[in-house]
C-alpha cells in the first residue's frame, strides 16, 4: 500500500502552521489566541505589551526555529545520501565542530589577550560569536572540500571529517583549560544551542540567507538520486563523481555552518530528520524526501521550541536536550513500527 | 541481425598507475566486439577481468592504446554522451532500500530525462518495455530490498536496458546465482543480443554454460594476454584444453564440455541400452572405474530398457571372482550395491 504523496506534504504543512502558531500562542505570558491572531496579519493588540512579546520575542524565536530546523534536516539527507551512511549527519563532517572552534576562540580568548570578555559586550559580543562561528565552520569545511578532492572512499572522508571534528574538540578543551570562568560558562551556553538567542535584526539576515540556500540545495535532487545507486551505477549513467559530492558536502556544509552560527550546535535534528521521512514517505526519492526533509525538520524544531518554553521550564531547557529527549523516542517508535510492517507483509 | 563492429580494441595496455608506479595487468590487447553476439570473458581470478570490463567502461583510463567504440575514441566521448552509449551491469552491491523496481529501473532513464529527473510518458513506457522483456513485470512495484538475488540482477538488467544503450557490459552477472538463475540470465542476455542487436560483453565463472551460450569467447590468463574465438574454434584448437588444464579437470572434444577427470583403477564392459549405459558409466566414473563400450573387460554390464520403462542391469563376470556377484537388478543404486565390493 503506498501512502499518497501529496496528503502527506500537506499535514506536513499544516502541522508547521499549527506548531508556528503555538509557538506564539503559547508561553510564559499567555495572551489570547485571538489577539495573536490580530498581531499576525498586522493588527494592533489590545496590550502594547502582548504586541512586544509576540512580535519582539516569540515570532522571531519561532522563525528562527522554523528555519533551522528545515536547513539541518536537508542537510542531514544530503550528508546521508553523499556518505551511504544512515548515522551520517550535520556534525559529523566537524563542520558544527568548526563552528564551536569559531565561537571558542572568540569568546575565551578575546578576555585573555583584549583584556574585554566579548561575551559581556552584549549585541556587538553576540555579532562577533556570529561571525565567529560562520568563519570556523567554513574554513573547517573547506578543508573537508579539499580533502575531499584528495581522497577516493567515501568511508575514508567520513572518517577524515570525524578526526577532524575531534581536534576542534580538543583545541576548544585546551582553550577552556586557559579561560576565566565566566567565559566558558558563555561557551558553554552558546554550546547549548538556542532558537532564541537570534535578536530582531539578526533573525532578517539569517531568513534571507537560508532562504536562498534552502532553494538552491533543491536543485541538486536529480544528483542525490544518482548517488543511491553507488558510484559506478551513478558514473555510467552520466554523472561526474567528484564533482557531485563536492557541490552535495558544500551545499550540505554552508547549511550546518549558517544554522550552528546563529542558533549553535543543534544535535539529532539532521540525524533524525531523514530517517523519520523515509519512515513516512517509504521512498528514497530525493524529489520527495527534500522536501518531506524540510517541512518536517521545521515541524520538529518547532515542536521541540514550544516544548523547551513550557510552562514550568521558563525557557531553562536547553533546546539541544529537547530536540533529543522528544524526537529521539519518536523517531524510533515511526521506524520501529514501519519495520513491524515490513516483517508482517 | 545484422553483426557489426562495435569496439575495436587495439594496442590496448591495462592496469593501474599507483604511487609506487604503474602495474600492468594485460597488455598488447587488440580485438574486435560485434554486435547482436554474446560475447563472454573467462578467466581465472586475479587474471584482469574486471580490471578490463572498468577500462572498457571508462571508469579506468586505459595505461595505452586506443578503445574505438561505434568508431569513436571511448576518451573522446562526455559523460552524459557516454552514458547513452554504454550501459553497466556491476559487481558492486547496491543498498538501496525503499526504492521500488520501477523507479530503480527508471534512473537507466537519467541521461535523457531533464534537470529534475522527471520521467515522462515516452520515457515511463519505455521502463515497461524494459521490464516486459526481462520478464520482471510482476515485481514492478515490489521494493529493491525484498528481492532474491536473481530478480535484482534481472533488475539491474532491466535498468541498463531502459538506458537504451547498444553496448551493455556486465560483470559476472551470474556469481551469487543458483543454477537454473546463471541459465536464465544467460539465456536472456543472448536474446537480448539476437534480437535487438545489442553488444554484450561479459565476465563470468561458470565456464560450462559459457561454452554452451556463448558466440564467443575471451580466454584472459596473466601473462599470456586475450585468445578470442568460437567456444567451437576454441576446443578444436587445442586451446580450451590448455587454458584451464588442471589435475582432475579434462576437456572432452566430443561434448565441447569440461568434465572431472580421474585415474582409472579398472574398466567395466558396457552393453545394451544406449542412455542406461550412459548412466552406468557416470556412476561408476565416480569410484575410477571406466565403463565403456567395445573394451576388453572381465566384468560386463548389460542394460535393458524394459517395456514399462524400468531399467535391468545384467552383471556377468568372465574370470568368476567371487568378488563380482552375477545377478540381476532394476536400478542404478541396485547395481553399485551389486558391485560394492568390485568398486572398493
Amino acid at each position: 500500500m503506498k501512502r499518497p504523496v501529496a496528503v502527506g506534504m500537506i499535514l506536513l504543512g499544516v502541522s508547521i502552521f499549527l506548531l508556528f502558531f503555538l509557538n506564539l500562542l503559547l508561553g510564559s505570558v499567555s495572551v489570547p489566541a485571538g489577539q495573536v491572531w490580530k498581531i499576525l496579519w498586522g493588527g494592533e493588540a489590545e496590550n502594547a505589551i502582548w504586541q512586544n512579546i509576540v512580535l519582539k520575542s516569540r515570532f522571531p524565536q519561532a522563525l528562527t526555529a522554523l528555519v533551522a530546523g528545515a536547513g539541518l534536516s536537508v542537510a542531514g539527507l544530503q550528508m546521508q545520501t553523499v556518505f551511504r551512511n544512515p548515522l551520517a549527519g550535520p556534525s559529523v563532517l566537524g563542520v558544527s565542530s568548526g563552528s564551536s572552534l569559531g565561537v571558542a576562540f572568540v569568546v575565551l580568548l578575546s578576555g585573555r589577550l583584549g583584556g574585554v570578555a566579548l561575551s559581556r559586550l552584549g549585541y556587538m559580543g553576540e555579532f562577533a560569536m556570529t561571525v565567529a562561528a560562520i568563519i570556523g565552520a567554513l574554513a573547517i569545511m573547506a578543508l573537508i572540500v579539499w580533502v575531499a578532492q584528495k581522497v577516493r572512499g567515501n568511508v575514508t572522508l567520513l572518517i577524515i571529517g570525524v578526526m577532524i571534528g575531534y581536534v576542534a574538540t580538543a583545541i576548544i578543551g585546551v582553550l577552556k583549560f586557559f579561560s576565566a570562568e565566566e567565559d566558558v560558562r558563555a561557551y558553554v551556553v552558546w554550546g547549548l544551542g538556542s532558537f532564541a538567542r537570534v535578536s530582531g535584526g539578526q533573525v532578517m539576515t539569517f531568513v534571507i540567507i537560508m532562504a536562498v540556500l534552502l532553494p538552491l540545495s533543491f536543485l541538486l535532487v536529480k544528483t542525490l538520486n544518482l548517488l543511491l545507486l553507488g558510484d559506478g551505477y551513478a558514473r555510467n549513467l552520466g554523472l561526474n563523481i567528484r564533482r557531485a559530492r563536492l557541490w552535495v558536502i558544500t551545499c550540505a556544509g554552508v547549511l550546518v555552518a549558517i544554522v550552528t552560527a546563529y542558533c549553535g550546535p543543534i544535535s539529532f535534528l539532521g540525524l533524525a530528520v531523514p530517517h523519520l521521512c523515509r519512515g513516512i514517505f517509504r521512498t528514497s526519492d530525493h524529489r520527495i524526501l527534500m522536501p518531506a526533509s524540510l517541512m518536517a525538520g521545521a515541524s520538529l524544531a518547532l515542536l521541540c521550541n514550544l516544548i523547551a518554553r513550557m510552562p514550568g521550564f521558563e525557557g531553562a531547557l536547553p533546546v539541544n536536550s529537547v530536540t533529543a529527549l522528544i524526537g529521539a523516542p519518536v523517531v524510533a517508535v515511526v521506524l520501529f513500527k514501519r519495520r513491524k510492517e515490513d516483517t508482517g507483509e | 541481425m545484422k553483426r557489426e563492429e562495435t569496439i575495436r580494441i587495439s594496442g590496448l595496455s591495462i592496469g593501474y598507475r599507483g604511487k609506487h608506479g604503474i602495474k600492468t595487468v594485460a597488455e598488447g590487447i587488440s580485438k574486435v566486439i560485434r554486435s547482436g553476439e554474446l560475447t563472454c570473458l573467462l578467466g581465472e581470478n586475479g587474471a584482469g577481468k574486471s580490471t578490463l570490463l572498468r577500462t572498457l567502461s571508462g571508469f579506468l583510463p586505459p595505461l595505452s592504446g586506443e578503445i574505438y567504440i561505434l568508431g569513436k575514441s571511448l576518451n573522446s566521448y562526455r559523460e552524459r554522451e557516454l552514458a547513452t552509449v554504454i550501459g553497466v551491469v556491476l559487481t558492486e552491491k547496491t543498498n538501496l532500500q525503499n526504492m521500488t523496481v520501477a523507479e530503480l529501473v527508471g534512473m537507466g532513464r537519467s541521461p535523457y530525462t531533464g534537470f529534475w529527473g522527471r520521467l515522462s510518458a515516452e520515457d515511463r513506457r519505455k521502463v515497461d518495455d524494459a521490464l516486459d522483456l526481462v520478464g520482471i513485470v510482476p515485481l514492478r512495484d515490489r521494493m529493491v530490498q525484498t528481492l532474491s538475488d536473481g530478480e535484482r540482477q534481472k533488475v539491474m538488467i532491466a535498468k541498463a536496458l531502459a538506458q537504451e544503450t547498444p553496448v551493455i557490459f556486465l560483470d559476472e552477472p551470474t556469481a551469487f546465482l543458483d543454477y537454473p538463475s546463471k541459465v536464465e540470465i544467460l539465456h536472456l542476455l543472448h536474446r537480448l543480443s539476437r534480437e535487438m542487436g545489442k553488444t554484450i560483453f561479459l565476465s563470468t565463472h561458470d565456464l560450462e554454460l559459457a561454452l554452451q551460450i556463448a558466440d564467443q569467447l575471451w580466454l584472459m590468463a596473466r601473462g599470456r594476454g586475450v585468445t578470442v574465438g568460437t567456444p567451437e574454434d576454441l576446443a578444436l584448437d587445442g586451446v580450451l584444453d590448455t587454458f584451464f588444464r588442471r589435475k582432475g579437470v579434462a576437456f572432452e572434444k566430443q561434448t565441447g564440455l569440461y568434465r572431472i577427470e580421474s585415474e582409472y583403477r579398472s574398466a567395466v564392459r558396457l552393453s545394451g541400452d544406449p542412455v542406461a549405459c550412459e548412466m552406468v558409466r557416470k556412476a561408476l566414473r565416480r569410484d575410477a572405474i571406466r565403463a565403456d563400450f567395445d573394451i576388453e573387460a572381465p566384468v560386463s554390464v548389460h542394460a535393458v530398457i524394459n517395456p514399462d520403462g524400468k531399467p535391468s542391469f545384467t552383471v556377468s563376470d568372465a574370470s568368476q571372482r567371487p568378488s563380482v556377484p552375477s545377478g540381476e537388478v532394476h536400478s542404478v543404486a541396485g547395481l553399485l550395491d551389486l558391485l560394492s565390493e568390485f568398486r572398493s
